[in-house]
């Protein structure tokens, strides 16, 4: 919990002093892009909203951390004048349940393929699709997005070429809009799911087959067990630890990563939104996102803790 | 059994002997070695990459190989032209992210105590923050180019490297022979060069290898986003073009599929040449290697327990 307090502070803290470390500051980058339409006096004003007055620099940082601590994240240059919080929140629901759905499944799946591989080794799952699925790993992930949308959405016509639901459909709790926007995801969270599910599978291979050559292994099925209880409840259970502490990271992987899956997606997620912030030099946008993603990649990684305290006695233990 | 099964290997032919008894690292030596010679020689013999050579967006043909880009440029050259800068970057990142992950994980693994935990919470934090944001935002700050890049790679992978190789580093420290070292009187530095590196040399490869992977695929999707210098010809600017010109929704395949293609090959001959590395280097799987040949030979198929081989 301390370090997770710590990291979110030191990410703060980060995101307050890149600005200012940097060669030109946000605030001259867009005064000379509104060059002859704004006075000086619109500089120093700009200036103020990014937090760069004269004040001294500490004082510069508790004024900024005070702001965050009140949801103040400024003003969004590119959609002015609507707050970034604003600009965030619609994009983060997105981005969540694109990433938060496609590691789930991956997950899932790839730890249920991973235990059949241990279980039938050198059968069909170990020597053919493993194998298949680490070439897909090695090609980079947004080129096989764009593929799939290439063959699947353009050539095929199966899919939708983008966007997050339909331009003719309202936004609503209504059985035609839900399932559009499943429609929308599909292509995206597949592609998602097809790039991360090697690594699942791997690990819960490789934990699989040491767990399975330990004693306690070996007393299951000495005693009879039959062996499908030896294997899931014996073997994968204890399999799965090191799994869910990769799960923690593979959050802020994805979400990291999801970036550029909504960028090949034209997906309205917090990628979309940073790109087009970098575009439109919109840095108080820009970093109100980096702090919102890092954010949500802590909490998840505080959830993945909690649920590891529940998975691992032994952990409890020492936690008490 | 027989003496050359189970015999150890040493000298320098233990690369070619593995490559001839190894298919994977042989499979990765040689594409690795295509690539690195495309990218050396490869831009002398075609033209000017940025050159229009014809009409843009043609299907590939015999004049053009891989047809032309949105701009009527040469797809076969840019390829080409690419290759360099992106696997210069790939290749040198990998090596600076370990240095600084070694440097750090080793004084932190070695020295332990309040160093330790200073250095340990500086890197796990830096792994908790999500890398490609962070990566955005600071190349968004820097002017654009190849050093930005570069950096920006460093900043955003150095942390993996100096946990592995800390967590390595306090394994070996509590090994006997460091301590006999220590007895003796022999200085830090001389215990951790002589003593504690050699012993994690194909940790280290593996590291370069597995960071070279990330820095070349990074550095790509950063490109791809318009963070890189976007008139610059690298395999991750033709994909932003690509993506640009709008090649997926002309059906222009030939724009985005190559670079892919040829970013995949590389991303697998890496990573062969570090699982055959592993298997030269790592005693126990050669041990577990020649078990399985002498056990074949003898009609047997290995299994989970141990095999016994009674001689006659």
């Amino acid at each position: 919990m301390g370090f997770y307090l710590l990291a979110a502070w030191s990410a703060l803290t980060l995101n307050f002093f890149l600005p200012r470390l940097m060669p030109g500051d946000p605030a001259t980058a867009l005064f000379a892009r509104f060059r002859g339409t704004l006075g000086p006096e619109a500089l120093q004003a700009l200036r103020e909203t990014f937090g760069l007055t004269n004040a001294p620099l500490i004082s510069q940082y508790f004024t900024y951390l005070g702001r965050v601590l009140h949801g103040d994240f400024g003003i969004s240059v590119a959609y002015f004048p609507s707050p970034v919080l604003e600009v965030i929140g619609t994009g983060l629901i997105w981005t969540i349940f694109l990433a938060g759905t496609a590691v789930v499944i991956s997950f899932t799946i790839g730890t249920l393929l991973g235990i059949a591989a241990a279980w039938w080794r050198h059968g069909f799952i170990d020597t053919c699709l493993t194998p298949a699925l680490a070439f897909l790993g090695a090609f980079p992930y947004f080129w096989l997005a764009m593929v799939a949308l290439y063959l699947l959405g353009f050539t095929l016509g199966w899919f939708p070429l983008g966007h997050a639901y339909g331009d003719d459909l309202t936004p609503g709790f209504s059985l035609v809009f839900i399932a559009d926007v499943v429609r929308h995801a599909a292509l995206p969270i597949a592609t998602v799911v097809l790039a991360t599910l090697g690594g699942w599978l791997i690990s819960m291979r490789n934990t699989m087959i040491s767990v399975l050559g330990s004693d306690y292994v070996n007393l299951a099925r000495a005693k009879g067990l039959p062996e499908s209880r030896v294997v899931l409840r014996y073997a994968a259970r204890n399999a799965l630890l090191p799994s869910v502490t990769g799960f923690g990271m593979a959050v802020g992987f994805v979400l990291g990563g999801s970036l550029l899956t909504e960028i090949v997606f034209s997906y309205p997620g917090q990628g979309y939104l940073l790109v087009q912030a970098v575009r439109n030099q919109d840095y108080p946008l820009m970093q109100g996102i980096f702090l919102a993603i890092t954010l949500a990649v802590l909490g998840a990684n505080l959830l993945v803790d909690v649920l590891y305290l529940w998975l691992d006695p032994r952990t409890r233990e020492a936690a008490l | 059994m027989k003496e050359s099964t189970l015999k150890w290997e040493s000298g320098l032919s233990v690369w070619l002997n593995a490559m001839r008894r190894d298919r994977k690292a042989a499979a990765g030596t040689v594409i690795i070695s295509f690539f690195v010679l495309l990218a050396l020689l490869g831009p002398l013999l075609v033209g000017d990459p940025k050159a229009p050579v014809g009409m843009p967006l043609q299907p590939p043909s015999a004049g053009h190989w891989l047809g032309t880009t949105g701009q009527g440029q040469d797809v076969f050259a840019q390829l080409v032209a690419g290759a360099r800068t992106s696997l210069a970057i790939g290749f040198g990142v990998g090596l600076v992210v370990v240095a600084i992950g070694g440097l750090i994980g080793i004084a932190a693994g070695y020295f332990g105590g309040r160093a330790d935990g200073l250095l340990s919470l500086l890197f796990n934090i830096f792994l908790v923050i999500p890398g490609l944001p962070l990566a955005i935002v600071i190349a968004a700050y820097l002017p654009t180019g190849p050093l930005t890049l570069g950096l920006v790679l460093v900043v955003t992978g150095w942390a993996w490297n100096a946990r592995v190789i800390r967590a390595q580093t306090l394994a070996q420290r509590r090994r006997d022979f460091v301590a006999a070292a220590i007895v003796s009187g022999e200085s830090s530095f001389r215990i951790v060069a002589c003593e504690i590196l050699p012993t994690m040399t194909s940790l280290l490869v593996a590291q370069v290898i597995g960071s070279t992977v990330y820095a070349i695929g990074a550095q790509v999707g950063l490109e791809f986003l318009g963070l890189g210098d976007v008139s610059a010809v690298t395999w991750g600017t033709n994909l932003y073009w690509a993506q640009n010109d709008a090649a997926l929704l002309t059906g222009a395949w030939w724009t985005f599929a190559p670079t892919g293609i040829s970013l995949a090959l590389i991303g697998f001959g890496l990573i062969l040449l570090n699982s055959g590395f592993d298997e030269i280097t790592n005693p126990r799987l050669q041990m577990e290697h020649a078990w399985r040949t002498h056990l074949r030979s003898r009609g047997h198929e290995p299994t989970r327990s141990t095999p016994v081989v009674i001689e006659r």
